[in-house]
């Protein structure tokens, strides 16, 4: 194998890492959403700074792409490689569910649903930006966050489709999260702990972003 | 018992195969599985046709020869034991039983259920040993002292049989557990440290090489291993080749 083809282990690492900063990331995310259900100027202030701020604008932000690319194609390459390594011929019979829990037989599936997600959500959020600031060139306007987040909880069925991707990455979590520790060599005295902690933030984040959803969604309604 | 046995067979490693329907009656919940199997061949002897071929040697559970999927598990649904040790109590009177081979690129079909598993020895030559110079003076390997702890999970790594019960259960058909049980049992004794960097690189060379694939830890080699190789020894080796990578 050349030394230019990252072997199986240093693939897994990237899978390992590039997760590891994706998961880092959504904790960020879902701590500036939830200002906007606890203190909605506070929400404002930080959603301006994300994206006016220089830092995030040209560094941060093309780190972050950076890491979802990686990620998501090196897991569709892992998924083409493995699909091969199983062969010609496929079980007749192939009891999967006896051994391995549907999370981690079912990561692509989980994958390829956040990716749809992704592209649903960089259309209502970033695009919708980009054309505010570079075509419409409207000035700065700190107040617009909160309104315009509210706005797009309107529809039930958006607000469903966010509900059930959120399911899905937490499905992808509960196995992603845990198993990058793994993949880096971690497993000592401490595994334990951060599995469970693993644990608990892939089910509270994403059950976090539901309910910012549906709180939006469910308290224009009332008014 | 009467059971029902849908058995690949497949003539050779080019010819095309297929399953293969066989009642079979009169077996006795107590024999083993490829007991039974036994007696299937000899009723395919007894009328002329061709017996199933497997693999099978010490029927001890020590050799790792045995290496049949069965209704969907590597060693069948039972925990901890090899085919040769799977009873026919742990299935049911009127069961229909299907019986494939291990099933990877890396573990070709050579007849029926026997496969190839020679990938496994290639990796085992390419760093699963130690090199011992045993023309001079040899120190005795009891000078070096050991901590307990290690010299138990060294010996626990070393209990894997080499059967590729965690390639056929693997979704991936990946070879990470063996491989890792391998670096593990001499990565853990100072006999095997002094090597331990161009032998884990090699060996996971090796280990792509042979066609196997990518670990996604889901953990189902460690269930269907039958000598219970923990997925701590996978986390060691990962630790091991990024240390020896990053040693350069």
């Amino acid at each position: 194998m050349s030394n230019s083809v990252p072997s199986s282990i240093g693939r897994k690492i990237i899978m390992a890492l590039s997760g590891l900063f994706l998961v880092s990331f959504l904790g960020l995310h879902f701590g500036i959403n939830f200002l906007s259900v606890i203190a909605p100027d506070l929400f404002n202030e930080a959603s301006h700074f994300m994206g006016y701020n220089k830092l995030v604008q040209y560094v941060l932000q093309p780190v972050l792409v950076a890491g979802v690319i990686i990620h998501f194609l090196m897991g569709f390459v892992l998924e083409i490689e493995n699909k091969k390594a199983r062969g010609p011929v496929g079980y007749s019979k192939y009891n999967g569910g006896a051994n391995a829990s549907w999370m981690s037989r079912n990561m692509i599936l989980s994958g390829a649903v956040i990716l749809a997600f992704l592209a649903l959500h960089m259309y209502d959020f970033w695009y919708h930006e980009m054309v505010y600031k570079y075509i419409e060139v409207a000035p700065e306007d700190p107040t617009r966050y909160l309104p315009e987040t509210v706005h797009k909880f309107e529809s039930i069925t958006r607000t469903g489709i966010y509900g059930v991707s959120f399911i899905l990455l937490m499905l992808h979590l509960l196995h992603g999260f845990k198993s990058s520790f793994q993949s880096m060599g971690w497993n000592n005295k401490y595994s334990r702990a951060l599995e469970g902690f693993a644990k608990i933030y892939a089910i509270v984040i994403p059950l976090g972003f539901i309910f910012i959803a549906f709180y939006h969604h469910f308290n224009q309604l009332s008014h | 018992m009467k059971l029902t046995l849908q058995i690949w067979r497949q003539e050779s490693a080019q010819a095309k195969g297929k399953l293969v329907s066989y009642p079979i009656d009169n077996i006795d919940e107590d024999m083993s599985f490829l007991e039974m199997l036994d007696v299937l061949n000899e009723s395919l002897v007894a009328k002329g046709d061709v017996p199933v071929e497997f693999d099978h040697d010490c029927r001890e559970g020590i050799c790792g020869m045995c290496s049949l999927q069965i209704n969907g598990e590597p060693h069948g649904p039972d925990r901890r034991v090899t085919t040769c040790q799977l009873h026919m109590r742990m299935f049911k009177d009127g069961d229909t039983i299907v019986i494939e081979p291990f099933r990877a690129k890396a573990f070709p079909v050579i007849k029926d259920l026997v496969v190839d598993r020679s990938a496994f020895d290639r990796i085992q030559h390419a760093g699963g040993y130690i090199s011992v110079n045993t023309s001079g003076k040899t120190t005795d390997a009891n000078a070096i002292l050991i901590p307990k702890e290690n010299a138990d999970k060294a010996m626990d790594a070393a209990t894997c049989i080499g059967c590729g019960a965690c390639v056929a259960a693997c979704k991936n058909a990946s070879a990470m557990l063996f491989t890792s049980a391998k670096v593990s049992q001499y990565a853990l004794l100072p006999q095997g440290r002094v090597e331990a960097t161009t032998r884990v690189q090699n060996m996971v060379r090796q280990m792509d090489l042979e066609g196997f694939g990518n670990c996604t830890n889901t953990g189902a080699c460690e269930v269907e291993c039958p000598k219970g190789i923990s997925l701590e020894n996978i986390a060691r080796m990962n630790r091991e080749f990024l240390g020896a990578k990053l040693k350069g």
